[in-house]
């Protein structure tokens, strides 16, 4: 009787043993499963993306004789950096890249501050007309720049603010802001700015996710409304800012259109460079041949994606920190 | 401030100040810019001695392109069905990477700054530089570099034998179409995604760890955790979404093109602007009813 009880016992517990057993193998197969799906995934999708990238970089290492050959393709025979090297001298890289960095640094600043603000104004306080306003937020984002850019020409044209420029030029007109960098700044500072628009909307519907606990707590410790921004909705905005300063920067740097627009001198632009450096190598070094003169334009590519990368990815440390910093998580 | 305001009125002065950066802005050149297209629409343009003259004749501008016009109607209308199969593959895609990029993987990094290149390489001078060499090649001399540069570009799937391949298993031919039409996309959907992918990482890191350890210890399983933890927590930012990607893809659509084209190529100022605020008050609409739809079915934490 005991010997069978014993016997049962024993049986039981090698059964479950077998069922964990079993259970571990197929949870170790899913994840596995798992794995594999999304490896073949994100690399097969990284090869749509890289592709023609992967392409443009080895074009730009070719030289000459790879170019002309028929059997070299993606890996060069006789790789040159002769290319970098002019399209280098004839963009007038490194000066024309410090006065981008700074142009759209400062833009991007002002940009992340102006919008914060205005997003918080909308998620949080309540004032008449308030669905009016944000509807003009929208109408922001939506109106595509190209419908109102011969209106906007014509502001900075004649740039008269409450009429008091007119006080000082010759034809009472006010003063013409082209070829200035300023028309960027003033419509940032106005939150106007490149996509603004969407940047505003972006905080809004960060800081409206936010717990409404947080400035009451602050309040109630007497905070006022400046402190209160500053000291306790900003820090908990991180992920917000860094977000929004990603897309700024890159959408500033790689601006052509307002740049074109305000007739923006070409050396705080970069991204203009790059138009004309086929033209330039063309007629400056008579390099005459498309096929030869296209590979500059591809080392050009490379010069000019090459800062916005190494940004994106030492932002993307920020990023990570950022939310684990912010206070709203833990 | 003085004592007698209420705390309501404090309040909406204090949120005013806060806001008025954009007032301003808004007016002084959006408001006002508008204003402007909306009196071109409403006139004939004559280019005189100081700058232009304008006449008021009414809506014929907008008769001539509501009625008369060879393409806009059907230019808009494709332009708008486009959008919106854009955007449901977009917002879908986007999100499916999200997730699949908010995990813990070796490389992780690499991979997004992957998935973000386009928006990088999206630019419009990049672009152009490229498009100019590649039609100076083939209006040039030298066959053998332009295959080259066309081999460089990924294109080279044989789309048909698929296509055959499920002809044969006897799917429904509408459907087929419409996934086709979806894989052929595959490469611009990837390439507009890049912001939208970014602002949903951004939101799956927001979303507190602790929700994730209570659907653990009671025990939701996966799917349960991603529709009832997962899915409400990143809902409000599937409206901005939504919004850039209308936004973004009308920007790029051939209405935008050819408004643009109208205006600066035939010097049509007035019919230019008719066609760009005509399609503006499309998308608007569009925009609001999509919007109002979802946001019923948004979850905020307040």
């Amino acid at each position: 009787m005991l010997g069978n009880m014993k016997e049962r016992i024993e049986q039981i517990r090698s059964n479950t043993w077998y069922a964990n057993e079993g259970q571990r193998m197929i949870r170790k197969g899913a994840e596995l499963l798992l794995l594999v799906f999304r490896a073949v995934i994100i690399v097969g999708l990284s090869y749509v993306i890289l592709g023609p990238l992967i392409g443009i970089i080895a074009n730009s290492l070719f030289s000459n004789s790879d170019a002309y050959s028929p059997i070299v393709y993606i890996i060069p025979q006789n790789p040159t950096l002769e290319r970098y090297r002019l399209a280098i001298l004839r963009m007038d890289y490194w000066n024309t890249l410090r006065n981008t960095l700074i142009y759209v640094v400062s833009l991007t600043v002002i940009q992340v501050f102006v919008c914060s603000l205005v997003g918080y104004g909308f998620a949080r306080y309540n004032f008449p007309f308030k669905k009016v306003l944000f509807a003009f937020v929208i109408i922001m984002i939506v109106v595509p720049p190209h419908s109102i850019m011969f209106p906007l020409y014509i502001t900075f044209r004649n740039f008269n603010p409450l009429w008091l420029a007119g006080l000082f030029t010759a034809d009472g007109r006010g003063l013409s802001l082209l070829q200035t960098p300023y028309p960027m700044y003033i419509m940032s500072v106005l939150a106007t700015g490149l996509r603004a628009g969407l940047y505003i909307f972006i905080f809004n519907q960060f800081f409206r996710a936010l717990p409404k606990e947080i400035e009451e707590a602050s309040a109630i410790d007497g905070a006022g409304a400046i402190y209160t921004y500053f000291r306790i909705m900003l820090p908990n905005a991180v992920p917000a800012i860094i977000t929004v300063t990603i897309f700024s920067i890159v959408w500033q740097y790689n601006d052509t259109f307002y740049a074109r627009l305000f007739l923006t001198n070409d050396n705080i632009i970069l991204s203009r460079k790059i138009q004309s450096l086929q033209y330039n190598i063309q007629n400056l070094d008579r390099v005459m041949d498309p096929s030869i003169s296209q590979l500059y334009v591809y080392a050009g590519v490379v010069l000019l994606i090459i800062p916005v990368v190494i940004l994106y990815v030492l932002l993307q440390k920020q990023f990570i920190e950022g939310v684990e910093r912010s206070g709203i998580v833990g | 401030m003085n004592k007698k305001m209420s705390l309501t009125t404090k309040q909406s002065i204090k949120g005013l100040l806060f806001i008025s950066p954009f007032l301003i802005g808004f007016g002084v050149f959006y408001l006002r810019s508008l204003i402007m297209s909306v009196q071109f629409s409403f006139s004939e343009i004559t280019i005189g001695e100081n700058g232009y003259d304008t006449a008021f004749i009414g809506l014929e501008n907008y008769a001539e392109a509501l009625t008369r016009h060879a393409t806009f109607r059907q230019v808009l209308t494709t332009s708008v069905i486009n959008m919106g199969v854009d955007v449901f593959l977009i917002i879908f895609f986007s999100l499916f990477m999200a997730i699949l990029l908010n995990q813990k993987f070796r490389g992780r990094t690499l991979a997004r700054a992957i998935f973000f290149l386009p928006v990088i390489l999206n630019s419009e001078a990049i672009s152009v530089a490229i498009l100019t060499a590649r039609a100076m090649m083939v209006g040039g001399m030298s066959p053998a570099s332009a295959d080259i540069a066309a081999a460089t570009s990924t294109g080279g799937v044989d789309i048909m034998y698929y296509v055959y391949m499920f002809r044969e298993l006897g799917l429904p031919i509408g459907l087929l179409d419409y996934v086709i039409n979806a894989v052929g996309r595959i490469n611009q959907v990837i390439t507009a995604s890049g912001v939208q992918l970014i602002i949903f990482i951004a939101a799956l890191q927001s979303i507190p760890p602790s929700l994730y350890e209570v659907a653990k210890i009671e025990g939701a399983t996966a799917y349960e955790t991603f529709w009832k933890v997962t899915f409400p927590m990143v809902s409000p930012l599937i409206v901005t979404n939504v919004v850039y990607s209308f936004v973004d893809s009308f920007m790029n659509s051939e209405v935008v093109q050819l408004s643009y084209s109208t205006t600066f190529d035939l010097y049509n100022y007035a019919l230019g602007s008719v066609f760009s605020l005509v399609s503006m008050l499309v998308v608007c609409i569009l925009l609001f009813v999509v919007v109002s739809i979802i946001s019923k079915y948004t979850f905020y934490q307040n």
